[in-house]
């Protein structure tokens, strides 16, 4: 037998399904196999390799946070052959996770800061385990924003959740939705993201900023982030380029000399900035 | 390290006495005239007087398809079958160049970064690696400008240089060459202290520095030498598959009903959907930026990340880009512009 | 030479074309394709009896395109491949400026596709007498042992799609091997996978190739693709008539005539 054959994935049943948007779906797994959870350990911000046998394996983050143990979670589009693939997938279900891979959120380096999370769409996913670690361990940070947006209201992902981070006081949720996007009972904003940021305008002192969505509204909300006094350094974002072996060998997910999926996914605004224009 | 002799009609008997133990011999040997390596079981069918072949060796330990597991899918089970190392065959590749040889090293690097890959380890050491120097160059070899040269040692277990007519010099380089000696001692004779191969090989000229142009490269990211020197460029692999040095890969599952394979299989940077998102957003959309991407990742990225440069100056894929796109010019040109 | 030098350099100075497509000296004695955008540059077009490579290959990349209306020299086999792409809507007689250049290489002007195709009148496709020969053997060969031969034949074959990438006539955006809802061809290059994709090009050149031979001059390891080629090309001519590019035939796999045999209904 081989030593570690690091193409073999983890067995995961299915343990749940929510649909959270037309063809948004949240998966939890659990390990087939006992040792399997045992020897399995994570951080926020890390993603995995998911996959249908037949079909392929997709690049996802691990949704979950890793407060929460015997469990990880993953959320995906319907958007090409694996995700359909997954699509299809019942509860009860088996399917391989390859994971964690690439470099995480260092949370430690948070404390005793506010945290502002800018999310848009599908890209909360990735910052629902960064949301939910913090919260996990409230008492380390200072004041928590969320703000998430989206095309439409149908579109908000997690809606159960949005409405326990907003029952919360500690924790300060703004949501809002596309000009357009919202309905006849929608309370939240309206109005896209970075200028719905413009006008909640928390400082930046002391302050880190966690920054997920499609690249035009990160393209947007950075200089508005600056301009309210965040730091560089202090930016957070995770970002997602075509993956696939997860540990830099296939060649493909490279910024420059930066690997997405060992260097990364998380990288700071500084970091970014110094990034050819190639993702 | 000793250096040995063996006579030209005992290097037949070497390779006689190697088909016998019953490791598998891949050689260059001629097929739809081309000089390819394939498995050969005498030695006639070798080729003999060529400068190099088609494509690479590497195969031996980075095969095209290699299966990554097994799976077979029942309802509510699904069982997994992990690959035997034990299944790969036992190799030895005679007759492949130095700058061949040479290759080991950034594909080790490669494999090994951080994460073994254990199934590319496992195959490189069930290989045998048994070089043969070289005596003659055309203008699309470079070994010497990229760190190696004609009668370079770098990944070799064994290593023959002719002497003119007399035979062949042998510089046994590791255990397994080691061991192939020992098997075959009688064939060997212990060579003089003052035996030189040097006058034995080709002289191949240092055409540029590996080191300028790799500092040049990095900051030449949005440069339009990328578009001009690409504009014949066609996008297909041919340049990736026949090098020793590139190990881009894909994986792909191949199922028949319920019982399936999941394989891992060559890929290139030169392919317009390398990158592509399921979005449909590609960030090298155009031939000039995959272009730039193997340049920079062979000469820059790699010495950058991995400390080794990802070319052994083979010139494989200059001769068999359909286009001409002779990588060698290419760098020169690099090296030559002032600025971006 | 001198002639193709100076009407390059007339169609560039005179903004009728941005961008002149033809042959340089390459490396290894070969030639290679270039790409002329300054008239001063002109000189280092050459042109002789090693340019095989299929320039027309260029016309339907956007690449090229983007730098403006080419000219492009054009040997008879590449002025097949150029009346075939007009067949299939992809260029017309605005889209480039065409140098043609005769076997006896002399230089001729084209005014439209339309002359382009009836001076090729003269030039019908006459399959090469060995390639014929080995047909007829491949043909004449038990199925298992003409499968075995192919199988030999395919071996070295690693889907580099250099075959794809010369061929003037593949130019889909999107590739039959690309789709992977559903996925038609395996990724892979294992035996049965490269004899599939093999195949599935030469069905699609069915009616279509040229016979230029840039495939088989591409293929890095060698192979006979030709050998596939022509023999789809014999049964295009053998069933449907067909004996070359047509600016008014139609594609033989896409338009029906009543006379059409039906003879694979059995």
């Amino acid at each position: 037998m081989l030593e570690k054959n690091i193409y073999l994935p983890y067995l995961m049943r299915i343990e749940k399904i929510i649909q959270e948007a037309p063809g948004v779906r949240t998966f939890r797994l659990k390990f087939i196999n006992e040792e399997d959870e045992n020897e399995f350990h994570y951080r926020t911000g890390q993603f995995g390799e998911y996959s249908v046998m037949g079909a392929g394996e997709s690049t996802f983050c691990i949704a979950s946070s890793p407060t929460r143990k015997g469990f990880i979670e993953c959320t995906f589009r319907q958007s090409g052959r694996v995700t359909a693939a997954l699509a299809g997938c019942e509860e009860g279900s088996i399917i391989g996770f390859r994971g964690p891979y690439g470099n995480v959120f260092p949370i430690e380096s948070w404390h005793d800061r506010n945290i502002l999370f800018i999310a848009g769409g599908i890209a909360l996913p990735p910052m629902r385990s960064v949301i939910w670690n913090v919260l996990d361990l409230r008492g380390r940070y200072k004041n928590i924003t969320i703000l998430y947006g989206a095309r439409t209201v149908a579109d908000l992902v997690y809606k159960d959740e949005l409405m326990e981070w907003g029952r919360r006081d500690d924790v300060r949720l703004i949501t809002t939705v596309d000009p357009g996007g919202d309905t006849p009972d929608w309370k939240g904003e309206v109005g896209f993201v970075p200028a719905i940021l413009e006008k909640i305008a928390p400082p930046g002192e002391n302050s880190i900023a966690v920054v997920c969505g499609p690249p035009i509204m990160i393209r947007l909300t950075f200089p508005v982030l600056e301009k309210l006094g965040f730091a560089e350094d202090h930016i957070y974002t995770t970002l997602e380029n075509r993956m696939k072996c997860g540990f830099g060998k296939c060649g493909r997910c490279n910024i420059g000399s930066t690997y997405v999926c060992k260097d990364g996914p998380v990288f700071t605004y500084g970091q970014l900035k110094q990034m050819p224009d190639e993702f | 390290m000793e250096n040995y002799i063996i006579q030209n009609g005992s290097l037949e008997n070497l390779f006689d006495a190697l088909v016998a133990g019953g490791k598998t011999m891949i050689a260059p040997r001629l097929k739809n005239g081309k000089i390819l390596f394939g498995k050969v079981e005498s030695f006639s069918e070798i080729s003999q007087d060529f400068i190099q072949t088609a494509q690479s060796a590497k195969e031996a330990f980075f095969p095209r398809t290699e299966k990554l597991f097994g799976y077979t899918c029942s309802k509510n089970k699904i069982v997994l079958e992990d690959v035997d190392p034990e299944m790969f065959p036992e190799v030895i590749l005679w007759g492949i160049r130095p700058c061949d040889a040479k290759s080991l090293v950034p594909l080790k690097k490669i494999f090994n970064w951080d994460t073994g890959d254990q199934i590319f380890n496992r195959r490189v050491e069930k290989t045998t690696v048994i070089s043969f120097s070289c005596q003659q160059s055309d203008e699309f070899c470079f070994c010497t400008s990229a760190g190696g040269g004609p009668g370079s040692t770098e990944g070799s277990d064994i290593l023959f240089t002719v002497m003119g007519t007399d035979g062949y010099m042998a510089e046994v380089l590791s255990e397994k060459g080691k061991q192939i000696l020992d098997l075959n001692s009688g064939l060997f004779s212990k060579a003089e202290s003052h035996t030189n191969k040097d006058q034995f090989l080709a002289a191949i000229p240092v055409r540029f520095s590996r080191e300028e142009v790799s500092k040049k490269l990095a900051s030449y990211f949005d440069s339009g030498i990328w578009e001009n020197q690409s504009l014949r460029c066609m996008g297909c692999g041919a340049c990736a598959f026949v090098c020793p040095s590139c190990a881009c890969f894909d994986i792909q599952d191949e199922s028949h009903g319920n019982r399936g394979t999941r394989l891992r299989c060559w890929d290139s940077c030169g392919f317009s959907l390398f990158t592509q998102h399921t979005s449909g957003h590609n960030p090298r959309e155009k031939q000039s930026q995959r272009w730039r991407q193997r340049l920079l990742h062979k000469f820059a990225y790699m010495p950058e990340r991995l400390s080794v440069y990802g070319c052994t100056g083979c010139g494989r894929c200059s001769r068999a880009c359909p286009v001409d796109m002779n990588i060698l010019q290419h760098l020169i040109s690099i090296q030559e512009v002032d600025h971006a | 030479m001198d002639e193709l030098r100076t009407r390059a350099r007339e169609l560039l100075e005179s903004g009728k074309v941005q961008l002149v497509i033809g042959y340089e000296q390459g490396s290894g004695g070969k030639t290679r394709p270039a790409f002329v955008e300054n008239p001063e540059k002109t000189d280092s077009l050459i042109f002789d009896s090693r340019c095989i490579q299929n320039l027309a290959v260029y016309v339907t990349k956007s690449e090229v395109r983007k730098k403006g209306r080419p000219a492009i020299v054009a040997s008879v086999p590449v002025l097949r491949s150029l009346i075939q792409l007009a067949s299939e809507n992809q260029i017309n007689d605005d889209t480039l400026v065409i140098i043609g250049i005769t076997p006896g290489l002399e230089l001729i002007e084209f005014k439209t596709l339309k002359e382009v195709g009836s001076f090729l009148e003269q030039y019908s496709l006459e399959l090469d007498a060995r390639d014929k020969e080995m047909i007829c053997k491949l043909d004449g060969m038990e199925p298992a042992l003409r499968w075995k031969l192919w199988m030999e034949t395919l071996e070295p074959c690693f889907k580099c799609y250099a075959c794809r990438a010369a061929c003037p006539l593949c130019y889909c955006t999107r590739c039959t091997v690309e789709c992977n809802q559903p996925q038609w061809l395996p990724v892979a290059s294992h035996l049965l996978g490269n004899l599939e994709w093999h195949i599935m090009r030469a069905m699609h050149m069915a009616g279509r190739c040229t016979d230029c031979g840039s495939c088989a001059n591409a293929c890095p390891v060698g192979i006979p693709l030709t050998l596939l080629t022509r023999k789809i090309m014999l049964d295009a001519n053998l069933n449907f008539g067909q004996t070359g590019p047509s600016l008014t035939s139609g594609n033989i796999m896409s338009v029906f005539r009543p006379e059409d045999r039906d003879n694979f209904i059995k």
